[in-house]
């Protein structure tokens, strides 16, 4: 841990993980989502699910997923921010096996029909990871620009999304790969030094044989 | 990074510097930051807990309704004539209440080293600085310490409750916030040092069990015990009394008790005031709580 992980973050209390944690997770999957969300469903797992009301993690969720960071003074309102804005949010337990305590679903949609699934989970400290996309295993953080191609298993996917990045001088920090089952549905998760331009990331929606793309980018700008 | 308290005090005669530069210096090697870039860091940390200790509202209250008010209370019972803590001391339990309220309220607060344990270091910095007897350049040296101590405590033992109990969190606050209060008196790295080995010695094996699972009942209140244990070692210290057994030692104490914890004592919120009736009945009601 450095120094600044040590003496802060600054952020809205009671909990690093249950409050900070989670306005982080809604933060990254706005992200992912890359638009205003119309619909939130979330589904509470574990201690979230327990203690979850008490820490505003439910509040703390709709926070993120408004484009609040966990230090916004705007937190505890977000429910009614979210309801000024016209967004639907319906909150839920769910019993998950095999997960990580402090564990979220995730179900957005997009004000364009777009939809995505997310499963998140706090670590502690504020720090996240997300464990599923569109019910595919995952694990990445969200502090690097990341990109996600959801693809038919067979050869050449990642061949032809590395060659990209590389023709784009965009440096792979790590690359991990998942699938469902053999020639099945696959997932490719690359998390990058450099951000990736959003012509690239078209470029990549187009190929045949992708089924679906996201995009995390990480600076704030294009929020 | 320093693995030892003593390397960090090694390195400080060796270089001849004290406890806040060398720890400076040492996070701009290990983030790749500039001096000026560190300590415009530190200036926002220290700005954002003004913030906070200033913007307290002794109205608010938690969601579940256990905290609040009482910072407010403390405040007023301390402007009696007659009140036996009507100074420093006075202002330090109502500075520590407001600040672990004010985060079970939801309201903005620095993490120090954790968001339950937030209260204790403010208690001490915010009651010195507003009574003129500290300045902005001091406040920031003796966070530097704080922060450089702290993270030897969490690179040798933990500053998680839900690893080592509360002594990880309230424990590791105290112990940080009097080792700043010795760099802020004037104090030197050794002195800093025994303030640290004394606060954390104090209140070892203190277990981790919030009522409901809530970062408030008992975690509001042991900001305060936090808070007063550091005023008391540092003064110690800077009288030259010494801890017996040596910081770095102190530490490894704190995390092997740590381990030995049963988990129904960390932050599982199932052992201890947790398990009490009354806790019990506490978390029956709010999670009946629509």
């Amino acid at each position: 841990m450095n120094l600044f992980e040590i003496l802060g973050p600054v952020m809205v209390g009671p909990s690093s993980s249950h409050t900070a944690g989670a306005v982080r997770i809604g933060y990254v999957t706005r992200k992912l989502l890359g638009e205003e969300p119309a619909e939130i469903e979330m589904l509470l797992h574990g201690s979230f699910a327990a203690t979850g009301k008490g820490h505003g993690t439910d509040c703390a969720l709709v926070a993120g997923l408004l484009g609040m960071q966990s230090d916004d003074m705007r937190i505890p309102t977000s429910m009614e921010l979210a309801k000024e804005r016209g967004i639907a949010v319906s909150i839920g337990e769910i019993r998950l096996k095999d997960a990580h305590p402090n564990t979220v679903v995730l179900k957005v949609s997009g004000v364009s029909g777009k939809f995505l699934q997310v499963e998140g989970c706090s670590l502690g400290g504020g720090r996240i990871s997300i464990r599923k996309l569109d019910g595919i295993r995952t694990d990445f953080t969200g502090d690097s620009p990341t990109l996600i191609v959801q693809h038919i298993d067979q050869p050449g996917h990642v061949a032809e999304i590395t060659s990209m990045l590389a023709h784009k001088s965009v440096n792979i920090a790590t690359l991990h790969l998942y699938r469902d089952s053999r020639g099945g549905r696959a997932v490719m998760v690359v998390e990058t030094d450099q951000p990736i331009p959003q012509t690239a990331v078209r470029w990549a929606e187009h190929l045949e044989g992708v089924l679906k793309v996201t995009y995390l980018n990480t600076s704030e700008e294009d929020m | 990074m320093f693995e030892t308290i003593e390397a960090a005090l090694a390195a400080c005669r060796e270089k001849g510097l004290p406890l806040w530069r060398l720890f400076l210096e040492d996070d701009c090697r290990d983030r790749g930051v500039t001096a000026e870039a560190s300590l415009k860091q530190m200036q926002t940390l220290w700005t954002r807990m003004k913030e906070s200790g200033d913007s307290y509202d002794g109205a608010l209250r938690s969601k579940s309704g256990l905290s609040g008010g009482d910072g407010a209370k403390m405040a007023a019972y301390i402007q009696k004539e007659d009140s036996l803590s009507n100074g420093l001391i006075g202002e330090i339990i109502a500075q520590a209440l407001q600040m672990g309220e004010s985060n079970a309220c939801m309201r903005r607060i620095v993490a120090a080293p954790t968001a339950g344990s937030c209260g204790v270091l403010p208690a001490l910095l915010l009651p010195l600085y507003r009574r003129k007897l500290a300045d902005d350049r001091q406040v920031i040296e003796a966070l530097y310490t704080a922060a450089g101590f702290g993270q030897v405590v969490a690179t040798r033992a933990t500053i998680a409750g839900a690893e080592g109990g509360c002594q990880a969190e309230v424990g590791t606050a105290s112990a940080m916030a009097a080792a700043a209060l010795v760099t802020q008196q004037g104090g030197t790295p050794e002195m800093a040092a025994h303030a640290l080995a004394m606060a954390l010695k104090n209140l070892l094996g203190l277990v981790c069990d919030p009522v409901a699972g809530l970062v408030e009942v008992p975690c509001v209140k042991r900001n305060v015990i936090g808070a007063v244990n550091a005023f008391s070692a540092a003064q110690m210290a800077l009288a030259g009394i010494e801890s017996r057994i040596p910081a770095d030692e102190v530490i490894d104490a704190m995390a092997d008790i740590g381990t030995l914890l049963p988990s129904c004592l960390r932050e599982t919120g199932q052992g201890g005031l947790a398990a009490t009736r009354t806790g019990c009945d506490i978390a029956r009601e709010l999670h009946a709580k629509p």
